[in-house]
């Protein structure tokens, strides 16, 4: 196993949040003015508290900043390994997928889906593992959340069809 | 003995058996939650939050859900530990100083006493804290009792200057996550003058955040990520348990007395400021090894490493409900969410609670005596089974966690917007963790924002504006003042120590 390639340094990390923090900042200020920060005719106006977050958020962010700038040691050490990205984001996007296909499906077809993902994409298991797994995991939530705690959870079409609506 | 009276009150109402199912319930859900990646205490007690809500609408009811869901904390806590010890993993950061010399010990194949010596000495730790919450609780609540908004505002600000500065860490991180957690926190209807903020003409936020659904999504998805990015493979010592082990422990733990109590106040201390759990656990240990005759010893797998800071972590998470009944101050992020669950309850946390709801006081309290005895048990005879849970591969139990992370997140609101905000949150939640900007200031000022920043208006409003408020008498200007000395701390330090080395 040779060195890990880096996908990103630690500082450019840093130095990327820092600004994403001060942008969230400075909308904070920004609106926080609009209904107005200052003190009105019977006490603070809505914006006074949040104004003054905003502020200190965009002031420690230009610190974190500096930080990041000065400390040259940051632009060697890797935030992430090629590869870690990698597994992350094999995960991370077939998460966003499942949650939005929670909307048309339902929550337990859409479930099902997504571990069976899961066992094939990570753990390389034979469908003869995956589907049982999958499947039996989705009618146990159904059984705990639906019949146990009453609480209901969306529903798509394959519920409609075997009426369990 | 007002106390003992208000305390066998308690135990009447935590003794019904149906109080009894539940610590059951909750004690073993903890576990199974504090032992699995990506659930911990917070996220497992926010998930199921929203299913007590309708146990709560029943007479007595919020008393049985708080039950619940402390018992759920304290299964959290012990179960920690059985990662810590068996995987070197640590389930929370106060495992960390338990896996110094707990791992080691399961490698040579002494695992049983390892994690007999942890869980009794989480017992021990957690029952000095609550002995002292049950003497102490009613003092403090009947002092706040006298507080007005100035007061309340300078015991927040005590809170948040306490991280700021005991933290340790970079401060400008602490205070960026802290002030993101203010920021969510105001989003959406103000309260008082019915005004939209932040909402930037959407209707999705004009709810605003739940702090339910950044628990879920920080701790839970984000923990997930960095376990994938760590290497998915737990790597376990096998444990063996029997009587014949933790009886064999149970003769050596008394001689380690000295560690223990000086560990349990430590812990009692710490954990009553807030974030205290893993400073007092590091604190304890490095206490143990220096006044122990076999410090030097530590780290290869010694006994008293692994009670230290087991009793420390204890004592300061049980300690830390202490602020949150009395004052309404949480201590840790699971003390928050349980905050949190009191006011989706309807309950005013703070000290009127021990005047208006002594049954649902005395009863929390009671059970946390009881919880612990039952997570006892239950930790001892349990542990082959629980470390079986650990493995099972991580490819089916990560979607089955992050599932799990879904349905709570959506059963908090029946919201999808909310499990779509889950995600972000957790992202965020990664990329802050690996950068070292601390999660749970972000979290204690979700919950407490809108209170804070109501009594700091109104506070405000007393005064006309002058700040001055916060110092117009004794209690609140030595609150102000000592939240100040917290806040700058770090500085303070530096110059005594600069003005020491001159001299």
């Amino acid at each position: 196993m040779g060195e890990e390639r880096s996908a990103a340094s630690v500082r450019a990390v840093e130095i990327g949040v820092a600004l994403v923090v001060f942008l969230f900042g400075a909308v904070v200020m920004f609106d926080s003015f609009r209904v107005g920060a200052r003190w009105g005719e019977d006490g603070p106006q809505p914006g006074y508290f949040p104004f003054y977050v905003g502020l200190l958020i965009c002031v420690a962010s230009v610190t974190i900043f500096v930080l990041a700038l000065r400390d040259s040691s940051l632009a060697d050490k890797s935030f992430v390994s090629r590869e870690s990205l990698k597994k992350i984001l094999t995960v991370l996007v077939p998460t966003a997928v499942y949650v939005a296909l929670i909307k048309y499906l339902g929550f337990y077809v859409a479930s099902t889906l997504y571990i069976a993902y899961f066992m094939w994409q990570l753990g390389n298991y034979p469908w003869l593992k995956i589907v049982p797994v999958a499947v039996g995991v989705s009618v146990v939530f159904f059984l705990v959340f639906e019949t146990w705690f009453q609480v209901p959870l969306p529903k798509g079409p394959l519920e409609a069809a075997l009426g369990l609506n | 003995m007002e106390e003992i009276n208000a305390l066998m009150q308690g135990f009447g109402v935590a003794l019904s058996p149906f109080n009894l199912m539940l610590m059951f319930v909750g004690v073993v859900l903890g576990i199974v939650i504090g032992v699995l990646p990506g659930l911990g205490g917070a996220n497992g007690v926010a998930i199921l939050l929203p299913l007590t809500f309708s146990m709560a609408q029943q007479p007595g009811g919020t008393t049985s859900a708080i039950i619940l869901l402390s018992c759920i904390y304290w299964g959290a806590l012990f179960g920690g530990a059985i990662t810590s010890i068996l995987f070197n993993i640590p389930g929370e950061p106060w495992s960390v100083a338990t896996t110094f010399d707990g791992h080691p010990m399961a490698q040579q194949g002494r695992a049983g006493n390892a994690l007999t010596a942890a869980f009794t000495s989480s017992f021990v730790g957690a029952l000095i804290a609550v002995i002292m919450i049950t003497f102490l609780s009613p003092v403090v609540a009947g002092f706040a009792l006298r507080f007005g908004p100035p007061e309340f505002f300078s015991v927040y600000l005590l809170t948040f200057c306490a991280f700021v500065g005991m933290a340790g860490g970079n401060a400008a991180k602490t205070i960026a996550s802290m002030m993101i957690g203010f920021a969510l926190a105001a989003v959406g209807l103000d309260s008082v003058t019915g005004t939209l903020r932040l909402t930037f003409g959407t209707t999705v936020l004009l709810k605003g955040f739940d702090f339910l659904i950044a628990v879920i999504g920080l701790f839970g998805i984000g923990e997930i990520l960095e376990t994938l990015e760590e290497g998915l493979a737990f790597k376990g010592a096998q444990a063996r348990m029997n009587a014949k082990v933790v009886v064999e422990t149970w003769k050596e733990l008394p001689r380690y007395w000295a560690t223990s109590l000086r560990s349990a106040a430590v812990g009692c201390f710490m954990g009553i400021v807030p974030g205290g759990a893993t400073p007092a656990s590091f604190m304890s240990y490095g206490l143990a090894r220096r006044f122990s005759k076999d410090g030097k010893d530590f780290g290869s797998g010694k006994i008293e490493g692994v009670v230290a800071p087991e009793t420390a972590a204890h004592a300061a998470g049980t300690s830390a409900l202490l602020p949150m009944i009395t004052l309404g101050v949480p201590g840790s992020p699971t003390a928050a969410v349980l905050l949190g669950g009191l006011l989706i309850w309807g309950l005013q946390p703070g000290p009127l609670l021990f005047v208006e709801k002594p049954e649902f006081v005395w009863g929390l309290i009671a059970s946390m005596y009881l919880g612990n005895i039952v997570g006892l048990i239950v930790v001892l005879t349990c542990v082959p089974l629980l470390a079986a849970i650990l493995r099972i591969p991580f490819s089916i139990i990560a979607p089955v966690i992050i599932v799990i992370c879904a349905i709570g997140a959506y059963t908090v609101h029946n919201s999808m917007f909310d499990v779509y905000l889950m995600v972000v949150f957790g992202v965020i939640g990664y990329a802050f963790k690996k950068l070292r900007y601390p999660l749970a200031p972000l979290v204690l000022a979700l919950v407490l924002g809108d209170r804070a920043e109501e009594n700091f208006r109104n506070a405000i409003k007393g005064s006309q504006g002058d700040l001055l408020v916060f110092f117009s008498n004794t209690l609140v200007g030595s609150l102000t003042g000592f939240a100040l000395v917290l806040l700058f701390w770090p500085l303070i330090n530096a110059g005594w120590r600069a003005v020491a080395r001159k001299r």
